[in-house]
């Protein structure tokens, strides 16, 4: 078998390991919680006598160990179960939300991601020019700014003030394509403004620290003009440190803008765990970890595969 | 303080007489100002979540009541702008002459689905929150009846446990709303269907509640747009944003704080009402130190409440007298001498417990209500000055009514309030009531409110809750400093008659009775 493909069973094999792992973890920590469904659901108007039926309705009164192997049989036979607090089947709930979250997350990384590498290697190419004190004054003021405070930047001034881009990200179910871009804008370049520092940044560095290599002088010796050098002969080398990275940065796109989601009133897949973790709603909770955790471990063993594919050295690591 | 009721009745009288001066008769005017159908509504209300559903047994309030209570679905009894029980879906009400059995008839209407409105559906629908199986927030509520007969197909008739003058007004709670029997004897919430102005189109909890109008609706005053999406926007801000760039026409629950600023913006205005909602700090006089009704007054005292709606409702509210029946309310006790805030008797009171100074804790959260922890601070304050040390423990939001409320000796409470007297002070103050949050036991209060349940005669009545008003603010356990308004938002769009003062949006009922004037 090719020692790639070897290397990306293995990973897989031990990414399920994780994965049950985190299930465990999470079931332990909100069963850790004070409180259960039936105490949330019913909040202030809650009497023993109701949350206990309550508890005997949705079987949150046998032991956790039963419940937790229930749950995992299910899981194993592919079904997510049911959400506890709506008794809607967590499929159906997902579906749309991550297909919030997915569109949203892609419509920032293909901003972001280009934008990033070219400001890097920009800034690398014009190292200590007034260029390369802009953009990093500009990206690292940006990420340095909590999200909600860009968020409400942007609002005030592209929404409330002039009134170009929608307050509410929320398209609805049957809007196109056109719409699905322009009500997300505000969301997507916040995500932008808050992820590229970290991109850019990273690829500046890589390509600098690269540029002191002698094999990139010899490049410079013999001619090449600056263009060619970074692009040609440093880039390459420099891809594997940006392409982890960018991977990095791609799973927080998905997984941590339950802020902007909530700013912009956006259904995604953060908000839903938010929720279901207040309701304390287990299954739902866990299914939501686990595509998290499912999405790192996926984009973390692409960002190596890539890695690798660059540059084959890796393969080789004792 | 602002009292911004807007009454229609002054209006009208102000403006006919400027319309008759300009020739016009009060007709012209009011043909311009009335109700008008058509039109797309968006709301934007705080109180939903992913979790919702559309079971009455557990709903909270929030979006789903403002589409279920207000639009899709009716009560057996209204509660009308004037605070009063009205019939709904009941034609008519009559209670027994000693107010225990009370007969409601049905009124002839249908369910979106074409089906006639029975007394099996009623019984499905009250039956829903009884029994032993029932997981109901209104089971409680309903433990005073004995049991729901119907008589023929449009009559129901309660039995309760001993005599209720106020039973109309249970049925108008949101728990209660009607829906179709399954066949079965049990209820068909899933459907969503209801007899209301509205159909349910769409539900995504905790996204969207999307409604029609039915033309059909068996009120012809009511339900005047076309069209209504409810979008769940929970966070304040956003729900502002959301209305000054014209994404909804109305929200609910403006902040205090801002509504200054939001008031500046062109187009758009704010509906204020003097609210039932308030902010009980509960000592729990089972509990040393607050078994000792010198103590409770100390801290009663200690309390500087004009501060409180000055600093922590910004003006939007209006004074507490440590018992929980409004200004607004029936029955409320204007007589009631209003404490003040008064270290000296604060001290006295202290010193004839047999204390120099007091030490005690008192839990807050913003889980609580948004100010809490602001208050707590306050209450800290002026209770320094009066020689008690108030401890603040600031605990998490999360959990908040599962861990802390009615577990801490001393700590911040939330009611919206009650449409009646009777119901607030048997819900919270009567002896056993599960949320007796502060414990209290007083002999002559629970007598009185067993005998004024009863009572028919209205005069004696409001005799006797002014008492038990007197009784519960000096000797009760709670500190009750104020009462805040509710406010909401809305735009130039929006047109509305007088506005309700039981809850946010016009009593949840916006959906029905505002309308659009474009």
């Amino acid at each position: 078998m090719h020692p790639l493909a070897r290397m990306i069973l293995h990973r897989l094999a031990l990414g399920l390991l994780t994965l049950f792992v985190i299930s465990l973890v999470i079931f332990m920590a909100i069963e850790l919680l004070p409180g259960d469904l039936a105490e949330e659901v019913l909040g202030q108007s809650a009497t023993p006598e109701t949350v206990a039926a309550f508890r005997r309705e949705l079987g949150l009164d046998l032991p956790a160990w039963q419940r937790y192997l229930s749950w995992l049989g299910g899981m194993v036979q592919g079904d997510f179960g049911m959400s506890l607090a709506n008794n809607r089947p967590i499929v159906d709930l997902l579906a749309s939300r991550l297909g919030n979250t997915l569109f949203l997350a892609a419509y920032a990384a293909v901003i972001s991601v280009p934008l990033a590498l070219c400001l890097g290697l920009l800034a690398a190419l014009y190292r200590g020019s007034w260029f390369d004190r802009l953009v990093n004054v500009v990206t690292l003021t940006s990420i340095s700014f909590p999200e909600y405070f860009v968020a409400y930047i942007l609002l005030l001034f592209l929404s409330v003030r002039t009134g170009i881009f929608p307050s509410i990200a929320d398209f609805g179910n049957d809007a196109g394509f056109g719409t699905m871009i322009y009500r997300t804008f505000l969301p997507a370049i916040t995500l932008v403004l808050v992820v590229t520092a970290h991109m850019m940044r990273m690829t500046r560095a890589a390509i600098i620290n690269l540029l002191a290599q002698p094999y990139i002088e010899m490049a410079r010796l013999k001619g090449a003009s600056p263009a060619r050098v970074i692009l040609r002969h440093a880039l390459p080398n420099a891809l594997a440190p940006i392409i982890n990275v960018v991977a990095l940065n791609l799973a927080y796109l998905i997984t941590g803008v339950v802020i902007v989601e909530v700013v912009f009133v956006y259904p995604g897949l953060g908000q839903l765990m938010v929720d279901s973790v207040a309701k304390r709603d287990i299954p739902l909770v866990q299914a939501c970890c686990l595509i998290f955790a499912a999405i790192y471990i996926l984009l973390n063993l692409s960002a190596d595969v890539f890695a690798i594919a660059t540059n084959p050295r890796l393969m080789h690591r004792k | 303080m602002t009292i911004n009721l807007i009454n229609r009745r002054g209006f009208l009288q102000g403006t006919s007489a400027v319309a008759l001066a300009a020739g016009l008769g009060p007709k012209a005017l009011l043909a311009q100002e009335g109700p008008k159908r058509g039109g797309t509504v968006r709301i934007g209300s705080s109180g939903g979540a992913t979790s919702d559903t559309l079971d009455p047994a557990t709903t909270y309030g929030g979006v789903v009541a403002l589409a279920m209570l207000g639009g899709v679905c009716n009560n057996l009894v209204e509660i009308d702008v004037a605070g009063r029980a009205i019939p709904e879906l009941a034609e008519s009400f009559e209670p027994s002459a000693d107010a225990a059995t009370w007969t409601f008839k049905l009124r002839k209407a249908d369910f979106s689905n074409g089906k006639r409105v029975t007394a099996k559906d009623v019984l499905a629908s009250y039956n829903h929150h009884r029994g032993e199986d029932t997981k109901s927030g209104a089971k409680e509520l309903l433990s005073q009846v004995k049991d729901i007969r119907a008589d023929g197909d449009d009559v129901v008739i309660f039995e309760l446990e001993s005599g209720n003058a106020d039973f109309a007004f249970v049925a108008a709670d949101y728990h209660l709303w009607i829906m179709p029997e399954d066949g079965n004897g049990g209820l068909d919430w899933k459907s969503g269907i209801g007899t209301g102005g509205y159909t349910l189109e769409e539900f995504e909890p905790g996204v969207r509640i999307r409604l029609k109008r039915r033309d059909d609706y068996w009120k012809k005053d009511r339900a005047w747009f076309d069209e209504v999406t409810i979008l769940t926007i929970n966070d304040s801000t956003a729900r502002q944003n959301a209305l000054v760039t014209g994404e909804v026409e109305i929200i609910n629950a403006v902040p205090p704080k801002t509504v200054h600023l939001l008031e500046r913006r062109p187009n758009v205005q704010t509906v204020e009402v003097t609210g039932t909602a308030h902010f009980p700090f509960a000592m729990q006089c089972d509990k040393a130190p607050f078994d000792d009704v010198n103590v409770r007054l100390a801290l009663k005292y200690a309390i500087n409440r004009q501060e409180m709606v000055e600093k922590v409702l910004r003006g939007h509210g209006s004074l507490g007298n440590d018992h929980p029946i409004a200004p607004t309310q029936r029955f409320f006790d204007a007589e009631l001498e209003q404490r003040v805030y008064d270290p000296e008797k604060a001290k006295f009171h202290l010193k004839k417990a047999g204390l120099d100074s007091l030490d005690v804790s008192l839990s807050t959260s913003t889980g609580a209500f948004s100010g809490a922890v602001d208050a707590a601070i306050l209450f800290q304050e002026s209770a320094g000055k009066a020689g008690i040390n108030l401890n603040v423990e600031t605990k998490p939001a999360d959990g908040y009514w599962s861990n802390v409320w009615l577990k801490d000796p001393f700590f911040v409470g939330y009611w919206n309030g009650r449409p009646t007297a009777d119901w607030m002070f048997s819900l919270v103050y009567a002896d056993g009531a599960p949320w007796n949050e502060t414990h209290w036991h007083n002999k002559k209060f629970n007598k009185l409110l067993l005998e004024a349940r009863t009572e028919l005669d209205n005069d004696k009545r409001a005799e006797m809750y002014g008492e038990m008003q007197r009784i519960c603010r000096d000797d009760g356990g709670a500190i009750i400093p104020m009462f805040a308004n509710y406010i909401d938002g809305k735009t130039d769009r929006v047109g509305h008659g007088e506005v309700a003062a039981n809850r946010y949006l016009d009593g949840w009922k916006v959906v029905e009775r505002w309308w659009l004037k474009d």
